[in-house]
């Protein structure tokens, strides 16, 4: 067989495996009653999707919940930072490579190992079981995400232009607004972007410190393929995978491979 | 130039970087470095409010938890070697142009944003023995009933879990490498083909090691999140021997009080595992 051919069949075994685990969630979306031994579901409808948008569906709820605890745990993570980032990416100083330790060991430790602890602490702060709780506690895998990715943009980062500004009369926030911003957006877009879909993937944090009471898409996920609503799981599922479908199409122009596989999305 | 360097950082106000870098330390410093603190004086703590080892003794004595800690060790060991393998291999076919190339590459970046537990439930649906792949033999003839089809989940070894890290873990290699390997560029290999080398002998002994460093530290992570994840191996486990991180979490939810502690050495145990990686990993690096 030539290298070509041989090319061709590994992509095509390649793409099928890509795919394969996500047919089943999609078809069970779009499914009624569909049992083994049909390999496709006997009747097909949308009514999973009407019933999950339902006055009594769980669904809407966690959405929102879902949403407005990554978009809040994304702001508050480039809030943060940005400025880390900025210190990693333009300046060298002693004790740098133990800041950079710190800041990578949450990404690489596992979230049960450090969110008993968390637990602990959130009880003592009366935190556990609520949102701005989950909010906090998703800053631990959001956080370090975003210092990276900034520290790599700062890298890259024109520091004279800002003192040039300066000398031509700028006042600091001047020279935030109108030098520095623009030359960073793209990267903040994409750090942002990422972060709100690291904090969407989230479970064990969630679970540990919302204490269930805080019900997102991935808690109730699980919780409706457990109850055997399956079609109502295809639907999470198909919901779960939306914004990173968008975003992948946002951050198109702006991403290397590289830039992508940091985020490692649901870590 | 020194002086334009100094008016530089005044335009930030911050002389020095602690002060841009204090905000972020602290917030990590109180919950991870919190978390890690109140986590392991838990695993010390005593009912009465003393201090005891009795939790660590309860635990490293335990059969089941060595057995926990040994196929969690498994189920990371085997999903690294894999996801590293044809994560390799995937990138080396990704890195030509060939029909499909460009779809191949496009599933790999989605797939990065696929949250764990959706992958989880789509490998349930797909490998157990009423599911996607069982149905596909039946209708071709090859089984009967669900028994009939190989136990690929909840089974003895840790295959659903595996397949779970391996499906999600290879497009995250994979994208690295290619990312490396795009930086790298075509020379070192063709220099090494002028001088003789064939392509197999090229890659082996030119591209590879170049790619060595960042295939360790992708690995590291691998293992480490495959080591320590609990949504994968709560659905896709058997119960009995549970994967370390399930393991932990009964304690933790057990209505017996006495299971904390043992809950908290459990999370040590697992924190020490990933940190021995991040020594590792950092080692690796220079």
């Amino acid at each position: 067989m030539n290298m070509g051919l041989l090319r061709v069949v590994a992509g095509l075994v390649l793409v099928c495996c890509l795919v394969a685990p996500l047919l089943p969630l999609g078809l069970w979306s779009v499914a009624r009653g569909w049992f083994f031994p049909q390999v496709l579901p006997a009747t097909w409808t949308l009514e999973p999707w009407a019933r999950a948008f339902a006055p009594r569906s769980e669904i809407p709820g966690a959405l929102l919940t879902t949403t407005t605890v990554a978009l809040a745990s994304a702001g508050l993570a480039l809030a943060l930072g940005i400025p880390a980032g900025r210190a990693l990416g333009l300046y060298k100083f002693r004790g740098k490579a133990l800041v950079e330790l710190a800041l990578l060991a949450p990404v690489i430790v596992p979230g049960i190992a450090v969110g008993l602890g968390i637990h602990g602490v959130f009880l003592r702060l009366g935190l556990t079981n609520s949102m701005a709780g989950v909010i906090l506690v998703h800053l631990v895998p959001t956080l370090p995400y975003v210092v990276f990715v900034m520290s790599g943009v700062f890298a890259n980062y024109d520091a004279e232009a800002e003192a040039q500004a300066r000398s031509l009369g700028a006042r600091p926030m001047q020279v935030l607004w109108h030098v520095m911003l623009p030359a960073i957006a793209p990267g903040v877009m994409v750090a942002g972007l990422f972060a709100f879909l690291v904090s969407w993937s989230q479970y064990i944090l969630t679970l540990t410190i919302g204490g269930g009471r805080v019900v997102t898409l991935p808690l109730l996920l699980y919780a409706q393929a457990g109850a055997g609503r399956n079609d109502q799981a295809g639907v999470l599922a198909m919901l779960s995978l939306a914004p990173g479908l968008v975003i992948l199409a946002l951050t198109a122009r702006q991403l290397t491979g590289r830039g992508l596989a940091l985020g490692g999305g649901a870590r | 130039m020194a002086g334009s360097r100094t008016s530089a950082t005044e335009v930030l106000g911050r002389g020095h970087p602690w002060l841009s870098l204090a905000p972020a330390l602290c917030v990590i410093a109180v919950l991870f470095g919190g978390g890690l603190v109140l986590g392991l004086a838990g695993s010390f703590a005593e009912r009465g409010g003393g201090w005891s080892l009795d939790a660590w003794a309860q635990v490293l004595s335990e059969g089941r938890v060595w057995r926990s800690l040994g196929l969690s060790l498994w189920i990371a060991g085997a999903s690294t070697a894999l996801s590293c393998g044809i994560g390799l291999g995937a990138a080396l076919l990704l890195r030509r142009s060939f029909p499909g190339q460009g779809l191949a590459r496009l599933l790999f970046q989605i797939n990065l944003t696929i949250p764990h537990a959706v992958g989880a439930l789509g490998i349930l649906w797909l490998l157990s023995q009423s599911g996607f792949l069982a149905r596909l033999v039946a209708g071709a003839g090859g089984i009967d009933t669900p028994a009939d089809f190989p136990p690929l989940t909840q089974d003895r070894f840790a295959i659903g879990i595996i397949a779970h890290y391996v499906w999600k873990e290879v497009p995250f290699v994979g994208l690295i490498l290619l990312a490396n390997m795009q930086s790298l560029g075509d020379d070192p290999e063709s220099a090494a083909r002028t001088l003789g080398a064939g392509p197999f002998a090229a890659m082996r002994l030119v591209l590879l090691p170049l790619l060595m460093p960042a295939l360790v530290r992708a690995g590291a992570i691998v293992f480490a999140f495959a080591f320590g994840a609990w949504e994968v191996p709560v659905l896709l486990g058997q119960s009995s021997p549970a994967a370390l991180p399930v393991l932990a979490w009964q304690r933790f939810t057990s209505p017996d009080l006495a299971a904390r502690p043992e809950a908290m050495a459990l999370a040590m145990l697992i924190a020490l595992v990933s940190a021995l990686l991040i020594r590792a990993a950092f080692t690796a690096r220079r």
